[in-house]
């Protein structure tokens, strides 16, 4: 694996890791009675 | 009063979402499928492998999001509106009956796809089933090439390839698994929203992630398994995917290739998520969930399925053998080559397979129920029938379509015409439809303000640019080279092959009664005094 490789793929994981962990959180931390 | 005589005859659609996570694990589970473990490595590993990403990621931010956005956001106004299917939805927020009738993609899709969808999630369950009962015959230590013989020879029996008849040719076992998985689908569809998909939902989801983790972790400790092979390890796997190849980023091909994965793969434009979302309440957050539900898509197909499938096979077959592997696409890769792969796991290769085929089974089951869904509510809704009525119906609708995708099975001739005019093209069609009537018909900044109620965060102001330009032409010069590339050939097969003529028959035919019943909705809806045209914002 090149240094590319590691950088394409670990540049990929942390972005859609971090896409999906920063909805869940703001899902999960919302105040749900205010908007519902 | 004759208005208010004709509304008490409605049909009263009360059914709602119970939780915010429910429906984004909904159309989570609808957008993960085979497509995110098998379709995704293999394009990417064609393509120019990690170099891939980019395009990609270009493709999700200026295609997937925000066509998912307008859908989200139509679906909910729709719901606002007491209207829950495609046609109805879009007549009212494209304002008449061009849009309405053009909505009637969004029920032909899913109902055509799922009659061989279901047909393929059936294979899923009985390699499941075999592998339960100590796998499907591959000798442990047989050479690579009679193993993959005897998985193809396996798959080609099962899956009724070799001739017409599945059920007649041997392969009853292979009916049963049908039969089985249809039956759960419309037991579960039956059971309505909440009751039935978000309960369903709310399991499998979590339960997926934790057997793809299982997996992975199995495969990235695999480590150098083989020593006489040093060069078959975890990293060089990883490589061979992700090591990139930037000139593949001057070549066309690759980012038509990048487009069409994050198309096909986020389910936008597939009459799903307008459905869906018409369910929600009223003050829902629709952006963040159509953010999340796409998240959720990306982790399962970058995060899992960029990581397993393409380093479990490279780690047993070695480069040799990749080429064949990349180039049997999703089918070949999933139920032809995996299976030798799990082979040469040992004691552990059967267990292994048994999670990875009740995972692909768990992933085709929440796309497939999100495939009867707009049908059953488009039926309910356009004639004024039962939730038990209108299944009925479906029914007879799916066992003609699937029965004829079963019988006429050689080859996959008639299923894969199916996929490559409905699963594919039309696809591209209604996505087309649905950016135009959100940012043209009515109006980037009214729909827009339409998506901001009730979001905890806006769409980023440059997205109405993007909307209301950008993904309209990125999406038909996507289209236009898909149809140079593929329509002559995709036309001339038809004129020559009885088995896809008939398959184009089946779409004519269940096209032309999807019509009628537009037609004998769009009257009673009237009768009914509802805002079909979108004249007025909704009242609530």
């Amino acid at each position: 694996m090149t240094t590319l490789g590691w950088s394409a793929m670990i540049g990929s994981l942390v972005f859609v890791w971090g896409l999906a962990g920063w909805c869940y959180y703001k899902i999960l931390t919302v105040d749900h009675h205010k908007h519902d | 009063m004759a208005k208010e005589n004709a509304k008490k005859k409605m049909p009263v659609a009360k059914e709602e979402w119970a939780s915010k996570l429910g429906v984004i694990l909904a159309v989570s589970g609808s957008a993960v499928g085979l497509g995110n473990f098998l379709r995704f490595p293999g394009q990417a590993v064609s393509n120019g492998g990690g170099a891939f990403m980019i395009p990609y990621f270009c493709a999700l931010l200026l295609l997937g999001i925000p066509i998912g956005w307008a859908e989200w956001t139509m679906g909910r106004y729709g719901g606002r509106k007491g209207l829950h299917s495609s046609p109805s939805i879009l007549g009212a927020f494209g304002k008449g009956s061009v849009a309405r009738y053009l909505g009637v993609i969004g029920i032909l899709i899913p109902l055509a796809v799922s009659f061989y969808y279901t047909y393929i999630e059936a294979w899923c369950l009985g390699y499941f089933f075999h592998y339960l009962k100590g796998g499907i015959g591959i000798d442990a230590a047989a050479p690579v090439t009679e193993q993959t013989a005897r998985a193809v020879e396996f798959y080609t029996v099962f899956t009724g390839r070799e001739h017409n008849g599945v059920i007649a040719g041997g392969s009853i076992g292979t009916f049963v698994f049908w039969a089985v998985t249809f039956a759960i689908n419309i037991w579960l569809v039956f059971r309505g929203i909440t009751r039935g998909i978000e309960k369903f939902v709310n399991l499998a989801m979590p339960t997926m992630a934790v057997l793809a983790i299982i997996v992975l972790i199995r495969v990235l400790t695999l480590g150098t398994p083989d020593a006489a092979n040093p060069e078959q390890s975890v990293v060089n796997g990883l490589g061979y995917l992700w090591n990139p190849n930037l000139s593949a980023l001057t070549n066309p091909q690759t980012w038509l290739a990048a487009a069409g994965q994050i198309f096909f793969s986020l389910s936008v434009g597939f009459g799903v998520i307008i459905n869906y979302a018409s369910y929600m309440k009223k003050k829902s957050d629709v952006v963040l969930s159509g953010l999340t539900a796409s998240a959720t898509n990306e982790l399962f197909e970058v995060g899992f399925g960029g990581l397993i499938t393409i380093t479990a096979a490279f780690i047993f077959l070695g480069t040799s053998n990749m080429i064949g592997a990349v180039q049997g696409g999703t089918f070949g890769l999933g139920f032809t080559t995996l299976p030798v792969v799990f082979s040469h796991m040992g004691g552990a290769g059967n267990t292994i397979g048994a999670i990875w085929f009740f995972m692909l089974f768990l992933a085709a089951i929440t796309s497939s129920i999100s495939m009867y869904q707009p049908t059953l509510a488009f039926l309910m809704e356009a004639l004024g029938w039962t939730r038990k009525k209108a299944t009925m119906l479906l029914v007879c609708f799916c066992l003609v379509g699937s029965f004829l995708v079963m019988y006429f099975s050689a080859g996959g001739i008639f299923w894969s015409t199916i996929d490559d005019w409905v699963g594919t093209f039309l696809i591209f069609i209604l996505a087309m439809v649905q950016i135009i009537v959100f940012s043209w018909v009515f109006g980037v900044d009214k729909g827009l303000a339409e998506a901001h109620h009730g979001a905890h965060f806006k769409i980023p102001r440059f997205y109405r640019f993007i909307m209301k330009y950008v993904t309209p032409t990125y999406l038909l010069v996507v289209f236009g080279a898909f149809c140079w590339q593929n329509l002559p050939a995709w036309m001339g097969s038809v004129a020559e092959e009885p088995l896809r003529q008939g398959a184009m028959a089946l779409i004519a035919g269940v096209t032309v009664a999807l019509v009628i019943v537009t037609r004998i909705g769009e009257k009673r809806w009237r009768a009914a005094g509802l805002d079909i045209d979108g004249r007025e914002p909704p009242k609530d």
